[in-house]
């Protein structure tokens, strides 16, 4: 309860209180009149000429940006100097004189030097040219006492010395848009900036982008620089390594050349991508140092589509690689024992339609380790009748397929794996057992990346093995000290017992190395490849047959060619898939993946007795 | 309901003194946003016109009815109050890292203005009963913490700091005028000695420190609040004695003040009036202050005095720590200048709380 009894009490008490409270307002309000007193009067000269001109301005001094190397250190992107040309029009003197010099020196037109300037005479350096060669700023340089209001700014630009070779990967640069400056997702960035906007220029921007800084300096009435009062210094970016390796990227590259599709490597017991290309490929300086309306169109309407990377953006059906899927599927079902055998007269009847198998007078009788050698289609759809859509399904998603493989990169596609339930959910109609056997094969309704079948082939060849695609492998900051590792992760192990991958494993040495294999005679013994040809039709032999007649443009519905495959045999190193996009046939595939695996056998047999070499020259050294 | 001769004791005197002040508002507004580097802030203007239209129906919406009606239903307030808060962490307009707005059509309120007042009810309709002529002791301060915690935390978790502190700033002065005993003051000071030192070595990251640092100094952060700082203390200082004249301010037009029409808007003013006009506008608001304490002193029971008192520092803590803010004297916080900062949930928190004054001031005579 109160002290208060009465009002007297009351009216006492609050009084002495509120004669306290203005007391302490009247030397609040003191402080603040005093301090005005202080600036206005005492300091009012001052700071009155301060704001005369704008002295106090504050100055960006923005950070370098962190290197994206190879897991060698090869430079995939760095920063180059970049010159610009400007002019202080109120300098400028005589107008005369310096402008047709100027223009002249610049190869431009004096016309076009007015209409910058304006009719402005500012202290402000204006734009005149941006990122002239050496050449051309040699050439001012060496007449600048002929012009007086010139001025050179140098900007560190980005630059990716590998050009296309790593344009999927390494993504670009460009001017951050008004949408993301008001996301806060990129605080402390103002327009003009350049952020990462695709691959790893995007994923990685907090580690590369490094951190801004600045300085407060009074200008004098030019507008020039008389003193420096406080200053932050910039942080620059860290650098980010790769899991690539630029030989082996290079070489995919030259394997690719001239076709569209894409090929990824693998170490098979680790996950981490080697080479990673899609072709074609586009030059990200373009993004940088900004590209013409024409050559933008060139991008964007190549029918091949240079701006997206295959290995993970694209779907595609895989075709008879998905073989290894269905009779994984019949093995751990038992629907399928080693030595089950088919008979394949070069087509099977189901229903009231024939489903012809590639190879038109048939195989003959047939065990699962020649089926995938020969790459027989029959002996897969009676699999697949035997086993049912949603078991081939289930295979195929405990073998990583229908989901991203964890690369880290935008856009991965997970690609498609059909089941009963899909069909119902995306098209609300009943699944009809004959796509079960087009399903068997790998047509029908599946879509894969190359990069998911690399990771796919990477497990067959260690055992069982799925590894989370990497793609990183450190963050280290400009000093050389490690600010991130990543490891390789393995995320599940393929849905089969050891005996029964054998038998897969047979099958895809014999599809290599076999009297029948599809892939036979493609490789020199000595490399140990095992692998699987793939052909996936791109629309059916009837559809196919009218379009060819109706269209021009034959090659669109040519089939897709799939090779996937991982060497040696035991002791599997490298995993390997290649994919070319209306390639016809699994076989035009396969010797870009021999090329590949023998670069880095080759590659690995030089370091090996590199390193005994060294070894030797530091004992005798001692 | 409403007493005819209620309007004899009308205190037109205050209403006077609140309508110099916005208009002395919106002219140093429509210096602020009428630079011709952005005409499209103009509308800034029109909408502060809207506000205050709003404010003063909210102003008269809270002088009609008789204040004990609040003191009868202060947990319906309180209520209220938490529950707008809750809502917009929930709910709430993102801008710029705070959920701080609850959108209404093209309007946006920010609820940790509404908290203010809850708090200054609730304050006043606890200390009402609980007044010590000794001073208060440490058991009864209990209470009136946690009234004051919960709304600080909500407000501090969208982050919105300025008005976090101005709802324990409000509190604590209405606390101190009731009086605090000579002995609890020596225990709060002796708590508040023992916790900081064991906060700042245990607790608090070096982050959270570096943060602290540059609150109380803001040359710490040379490219942020210290130009800021810099910049407005060269905009106040420009104006000398007399003042660049109204329109003329160099430094607003070029925009080199940040949130010119909000935070540093004293700034504006006082380029453009100098020291003779600061010194006006600071002598208007100290009037409104001591005229709030008036109202405060004559008013018939506690209640109603608490209430003026809450009103009347919640206006002095703005004036004081905006201004001093601008001059370079306090911390950069956000908060804005009573009538003359733009923005609408600030007019209308400040309008209802002189809504109330008027209330309290035209019922002093009056018997029930």
């Amino acid at each position: 309860m109160s002290d208060i009894t009465s009002r007297e009490v009351w009216t006492e008490w609050c009084k002495q209180r509120v004669t306290y409270a203005m007391l302490l307002m009247a030397v609040a309000f003191g402080v603040l009149a005093l301090r005005l007193v202080y600036l206005q009067v005492l300091q009012g000269d001052r700071l009155h000429r301060l704001s005369e001109n704008n002295a106090i301005r504050l100055e960006s001094l923005d950070p370098t940006r962190g290197l994206i190397l190879d897991s060698g250190g090869v430079i995939l992107a760095d920063n180059r100097p970049r010159f610009d040309i400007c002019l202080v029009p109120r300098d400028a003197k005589p107008r005369e004189t310096i402008l047709p010099l100027l223009a002249c020196l610049l190869g431009m037109d004096q016309k076009e030097i007015e209409d910058k300037i304006g009719k402005a005479a500012s202290f402000q350096p204006v734009l005149i040219k941006d990122d002239v060669g050496r050449d051309v700023l040699g050439i001012v340089e060496a007449r600048r006492y002929e012009l007086p209001g010139v001025v050179v700014r140098v900007k560190p630009q980005r630059h990716f010395p590998g050009k296309g070779t790593t344009a999927h990967i390494v993504g670009y640069l460009s001017e951050i848009s008004l949408d993301e400056l008001r996301s806060s997702q990129y605080p402390n960035r103002k327009s003009g900036d350049f952020i990462g906007k695709y691959g790893i220029e995007k994923e990685f921007e907090p580690y590369l982008a490094g951190k801004h800084g600045g300085r407060q300096v009074e200008a004098d009435a030019r507008g020039r620089t008389v003193r420096i009062m406080d200053t932050v210094f910039p942080e620059p970016g860290n650098n980010v390594y790769l899991t690539l390796d630029m030989d082996l990227q290079k070489k995919a590259e030259e394997l690719l050349e001239g076709r569209a599709g894409a090929l990824v490597a693998m170490e098979a017991q680790t996950g981490k991508i080697l080479a990673m290309v899609s072709s074609p490929s586009y030059d990200p300086n373009l993004f940088v140092d900004g590209m013409t309306r024409k050559q933008w169109n060139e991008l964007v309407k190549d029918p091949d589509n240079p701006l997206e990377n295959k290995a993970i953006h694209g779907g595609y059906a895989p075709g008879s690689i998905y073989k290894m899927i269905t009779a994984m599927a019949g093995l751990e079902n038992g629907v399928l024992t080693q030595h089950t055998q088919y008979n394949c007269p070069g087509r099977l009847k189901f229903g009231d339609r024939y489903f012809r198998c590639w190879k038109h007078y048939g195989h003959g009788t047939l065990e699962v380790t020649e089926a995938i050698a020969q790459s027989c289609d029959v002996f897969f759809y009676k699999v697949g009748l035997d086993v049912g859509v949603d078991k081939i399904a289930e295979f195929a998603r405990g073998c990583g397929l229908g989901q991203v493989t964890g690369l880290g990169l935008g856009n991965e596609s997970p690609g498609v794996v059909p089941d009963k339930a899909w069909k119902q959910k995306v098209y609300n109609k009943p699944w009809y057992q004959g796509e079960t056997l087009s399903v068997a094969i790998g047509q029908g309704a599946n879509l894969v990346t190359p990069l998911q079948m690399a990771r796919f082939a990477a497990a067959i060849g260690n055992g069982g093995a799925l590894y989370q695609s990497m793609l990183v492998d450190r963050v280290e900051d400009p000093e050389g000290i490690l600010v991130e590792k990543f490891t390789p992760k393995m995320v599940g192990e393929l849905p089969v017992s050891p005996e029964n991958l054998e038998l897969i494993r047979e099958g895809m040495w014999g599809a290599v190395n076999g009297p029948r294999g599809t892939a036979r005679g493609i490789c020199p013994s000595d490399l140990d490849i095992s692998g699987k040809t793939g052909t996936a039709q791109v629309v059916g032999r009837k559809d196919r047959d009218k379009f060819m007649n109706e269209l021009s443009d034959k090659i669109m519905f040519q089939d897709h060619a799939w090779f996937i495959a991982y060497a040696p045999r035991e002791n599997c190193q490298i995993a390997v898939a290649v994919f070319i996009k209306n390639g016809e046939h699994g076989t035009a595939c396969a010797p870009l993946a021999r090329d590949l695996i023998e670069a880095y056998m080759d590659e690995k047999k030089e370091i090996l007795p590199g390193t005994v070499a060294s070894r030797e020259q530091a004992k005798n050294g001692d | 309901m409403f007493d005819r001769r209620l309007l004899q004791y009308f205190d037109w005197g205050l209403l006077l003194l609140i309508l110099v002040i916005m208009g002395v508002g919106l002219l140093t507004l429509y210096s602020a946003v009428a630079s011709d580097t952005n005409p499209a802030e103009m509308r800034l203007y029109y909408k502060q016109l809207t506000w205050f239209g709003t404010g003063l129906v909210a102003m008269i919406i809270c002088f009609f009815p008789h204040y004990h009606l609040l003191d009868r239903w202060v947990w319906v307030v309180y209520a209220v109050g938490l529950f707008l808060l809750i809502l917009v962490l929930l709910v709430g307009k993102k801008i710029s890292g705070s959920v701080r707005w609850l959108s209404l059509g093209p309007f946006t309120y920010q609820p940790s203005e509404f908290a203010k007042l809850a708090i200054m009810v609730v304050l006043a309709h606890h200390y009402s009963q609980n007044i010590r002529t000794g001073g208060l002791g440490l058991i009864d301060l209990l209470k009136p913490f946690i009234y004051m915690s919960i709304p600080f935390v909500l407000v501090f978790m969208e982050p919105d700091l300025g008005t976090g502190l101005l709802v324990l700033l409000i509190g604590g002065a209405m606390t101190l005028f009731v009086g605090i005993g000579r002995r609890t003051m020596a225990w709060l000071a002796a708590l508040c000695a023992a916790i900081g030192p064991l906060a700042w070595f245990y607790v608090l990251k070096p982050y959270q420190k570096e943060r602290i640092f540059t609150f109380l100094d803001p040359d710490r952060d040379p490219l942020g609040a210290g130009y800021h700082i810099i910049q407005s203390k060269i905009a106040i200082g420009s104006g000398m004695l007399t003042g660049k004249g109204y329109l003329e301010g160099s430094q607003k037009s070029l925009a080199f003040l940040p949130e010119q029409h909000t935070d540093f808007i004293f700034s504006v003013f006082a380029e453009e009036w100098g020291l003779a006009g600061s010194l006006v506008l600071l002598f208007l608001f100290l009037m409104l202050i001591i005229w709030g304490l008036n109202i405060a002193y004559r008013s018939r029971d506690p209640f109603g005095a608490l209430l003026a008192i809450g009103v009347t520092s919640m206006i002095f803590w703005q004036v004081f720590i905006n201004v001093g803010m601008v001059m370079g004297l306090m911390p950069v916080v956000g908060v804005p200048l009573p009538l003359v900062s733009y923005g609408g949930s600030s007019v209308l928190t400040i309008m209802m709380g002189l809504g109330l004054l008027l209330n309290i001031s035209m019922r002093r005579f009056l018997f029930e």
